[in-house]
Parts: structure tokens; sequence; C-alpha cells
């Protein structure tokens, strides 16, 4: 699997795709692997204001619960809501099935995280 | 999770063959076991509508043989064994004297003085010990820890029968539930017996240690067209809990009797003395507390073990502890077990389940969740 060059990572295996004054955060393939059939996901509400690092939900696989990690401060702009439904396009697309869309309050925030080799050399 | 590579985890002989296949290994009851081949949710739909193979060698083997053996089994196993033909298997429980269970197992008959317990495989010592411990009191039996000697693959799902008998002498479809027969799979040795641990129905295959990668191999080829597929323990674990069997650890253990954990029917209530009989008549007669349920979720969210359970108002003491839980893949559901005070667990009631500081809302339903159509 290849990690989109134009995205950064965490440690905690969530991606962040920044777009102007907003970024959309999702987890990572090496993440739905680890995980194995995911399930259910829970997810803030819009307008909630996150810290980097801070928890904005979880997502449970038939086996495990795990918690999802701000990658950047900033507020919840927008919530996936189809993710309730379907769970699992999130083993089948990981890349593609974002999760929230942030504001960052740091737009240069982002350039601290990990780029796509980075994170390939962490996950390998 | 953490790919296990210690070499402080005990081997099936079908390590190697699990690792060189892409499985995921775990450790669990002391041994390196495969969680899942290509995922749970694909593994478990396999076994409903087609078949699954797994390997669960890790589960002992104690042997009780002598003269005296019936009254042996008939000690320290709470069923009644004199009720086996040779040829037949039970489903059974060990006790303490308090009534309380040290193990579930399944009690084969070998022959008339010799029976085959399998046992779960973190307790393979615990009960080994205590089994040889109780039994010189029956008069002239042994037991054996056995464990070594054999391997054990259990072939489930509604075309095992198909798949299994093109590779055997023993004639499947004349063989009933909770029989075995002795013969060749793939010509190798094999105990071949009509059970298992998935809701479906399925065989038990107990081959010697060194043929178990040859009659692993061949079962995979000779069903590939009729869509077997290698399994996990996790996918074990989804499907026993759909057909509502309990699980050694997290819905029984030495502080639950089979009375509160509705396996009434495993007690040979008839037959003379076991360990823990005077115990369990006791609280027959005084009625149980609590009681073993299973539920599904209707708010949003999955209990799980350890969840601790409530009826009424935020401020009011847990009442019971979720026992196992998940999301099913065959049924889509969250569902699960839980002891609860005994006027609760009738099915319809409602109680909340704390999962992670969230009240959510769950109804005690029928088990099995998931039955097979006959």
């Amino acid at each position: 699997m290849t990690y989109p060059a134009g995205f950064r990572y965490t440690k905690d295996h969530e991606w962040v795709d920044p777009s102007g004054d907003r970024a959309r955060v999702g987890i990572t393939d090496y993440a739905q692997r680890q995980l194995g059939d995911v399930v259910y996901i829970e997810l803030p509400d819009v307008g909630a204001t996150l810290k980097k690092g801070q928890s904005f939900g979880t997502i449970e696989s038939v086996k495990a619960v795990s918690e999802l990690y701000a990658p950047l401060s900033g507020e919840v702009v927008e919530v996936n809501t189809a993710l309730k439904n379907k769970p699992e396009v999130v083993n089948a697309d990981p890349h593609g099935s974002w999760m929230i869309v942030l504001k960052p309050a740091d737009a240069a925030e982002a350039g601290t995280l990990l780029d796509a080799t980075q994170y390939a050399d962490l996950t390998r | 999770m953490e790919q296990a590579t210690t070499a402080s985890y005990k081997k099936t002989p079908l390590n190697s063959r699990h690792r060189s296949s892409g499985a995921k290994m775990v450790p669990f009851g002391g041994w390196e076991m495969p969680l899942e081949y290509s995922s749970i949710a694909e593994e478990h739909m396999a076994v409903r509508t087609s078949a699954g193979l797994f390997d669960v060698s890790h589960m002992g083997e104690i042997e009780i043989a002598g003269k005296d053996a019936l009254a042996a089994v008939q000690a320290v196993s709470a069923n009644d064994a004199s009720r086996l033909q040779v040829g037949q298997a039970q489903y059974s429980v060990l006790l303490t004297p308090q009534g309380t269970i040290i193990d579930d197992l399944l009690v084969s008959r070998l022959a008339a003085a010799h029976f085959l317990l399998v046992v779960n495989a973190g307790n393979i010592q615990k009960d080994y010990a205590w089994i040889a411990g109780h039994i010189a009191a029956a008069g002239d039996a042994v037991a054996v820890d056995a464990s070594s000697r054999y391997a054990l693959l259990a072939l489930q799902g509604p075309r095992a029968l198909e798949i299994l008998q093109p590779l055997t002498d023993v004639d499947l479809a004349a063989m009933k539930y909770y029989r075995f027969a002795h013969g060749e799979v793939a010509s190798v040795r094999a105990t071949v017996s009509r059970t298992g641990y998935t809701g479906e129905d399925g065989f038990e295959i107990f081959v010697p240690p060194p043929s178990a990668d040859r009659a692993w191999q061949a079962i995979l080829q000779t069903g590939r067209s009729a869509g077997v597929i290698p399994c996990g323990l996790g996918a074990r674990d989804t499907l026993r809990l759909e057909a509502g069997m309990r699980l050694y650890g997290n819905d029984i253990d030495e502080t639950t009797t089979p009375l509160e954990a509705d396996l009434g029917w495993t007690i040979g209530w008839r037959k003379d003395d076991f360990i823990g009989a005077a115990a369990l008549r006791e609280q027959k007669a005084a009625g149980v507390r609590r009681k073993i349920a299973g539920f599904e979720m209707i708010d949003p969210g999955i209990a799980r073990h350890g969840h601790d359970v409530y009826i009424g108002g935020t401020d009011a003491a847990p009442v019971g502890k979720v026992t196992s839980g998940t999301q099913t893949p065959y049924l889509k559901k969250a569902i699960g077990m839980a002891y609860l005070p005994v006027e609760h667990a009738t099915p319809g009631a409602q109680f909340d389940v704390d999962i992670r500081g969230r009240r959510a809302r769950a109804r005690v339903v029928p088990m099995p969740f998931y039955k097979r159509k006959a």
C-alpha cells in the first residue's frame, strides 16, 4: 500500500489531508489492517474544538477498540456521518474515508507531522 | 496489536504453516495462535455459508483409563458419563466443592474403561493436577496428560461433510452429533468427532502432531472449490458467541456456577455424588440470585467483556458485568452475555451498559442468538 504523498501522518496512524484552511482526517491503511474489520465508529459533533493528541472518537473492530486522536489542534467543521452506517468502508478505502474535517488553529502545524516516506518507514 | 515473536509461547505443529500463510499470530492461553488469516468477518461468514478450518491443537487432552475409569470420571465431571456409549461424547464441567466451574470440557468414551477429556488450553495443568488428585478415591484408574500426543483440527460449516468425506474412510453421514469414530483422514490416522464450537455442523479431527500439516493441507485443497478457508481464533470467538456458547475465562470461571451460567443441563443430577454436587443441590433448592443472559444493544455501541451493567438511574450501583460482547458478522448486531439479577434475566428486560463512560441501552434476548437450520 502506498501512502498519498500530499498527506501528513501521525505516529498514532492518523492521516491529514490539508487543503486551504481545512484538513480532512482519517486513519491509515496500516491502522485499518491492525484493527481488522471495522464495525463501529463514534465521531464528535460539528463545532467541537480539539487539541492535538486529544481523543476525538473511537473506532471499533470485531476484536478491538481504539481511540482516534486529533492530529492537529482546531475546530471540527464537518463530520462524515455516512461512516456511521458503513464503517466497513474504512477497511476498503482507508485513505479515502475521511472522518472529520478540521479547521486548524495553526496553519503551520501540519508541516510538523510525518510525510509519506517517513510514515512508510515507521510502519515497515 | 503486536505480532508475537517471542519463543516463550507454545507452538502447535501448524505454527510455521500459519506464519507462512500470513496469519496474524497472537498469544492465547500460553500458546501462539492464529487470530485471523484474512479477516474475522470473512472467516465467520465462510463458516456460516460454506466451511472453515481451524487449528485448535492448543486444546488439552487428558485421558483417564483403568478398571474404575468410569467411577473416576463420574467423580470429577459433573455430567453423567454412564450415559455415554463407546463412541459418544458429552459436554460437561469440572466443579470445585463450592460448585463453581474449574473448566468446561468434552468427555468422550473411547472404550468402556477409557475416557478422553478435551479441556481448555489455559487450564491444562490446573485440570490435570486437580483430576489426578481426585480420582485416586474412585479406585483403579489413572489420568494422563496426553495433550502432546494430539493435534486437533476443526472443520466447521454446512459443507464440512461433503469436503471431508472424500478424504476419509469414516462414514460421516452415518455419524450422529456428539459421536466419533476412528479411521484415516488424508491417509493420516485420525479420530473424527461430530462436534464443534461454532453453532454449525462440522467435525473435530484428532491426528498425530507430525501428520497435522498433511491433514490441514489436504482439507484446504480438497475443499477449495467448496469455499473452505483457514480460520483463526477471532472467528472462533464470534461464531461461538452467536451460537450462545460459553467461553471459559469470560462467561464462566471459578466464581460462577453452572446454574448461574444456565448450564444446568450439563449436570448429572441423578447420579451418585460428584465434586460440587452438594453445593449445587443447595443452590438449586434456594434458587440463584443472578443468571447469565444473552442481550443485544438497542443504543449504538458495542458492549465488551468487563463493562458494568446498570438497572435504574445514574446513581445506582452496577448490578452485573458483561462477560462477552461483540458486533457479530453474520447477524450484524451488537450482542453479548452478562450476569444479571435473576428477576432481570428474562427476554425483553432492559438494562444499561457503561461503554467507556457512556450509558447504552440493551435488551435481554433468548440464546442462542443464531441457530442453524436443521
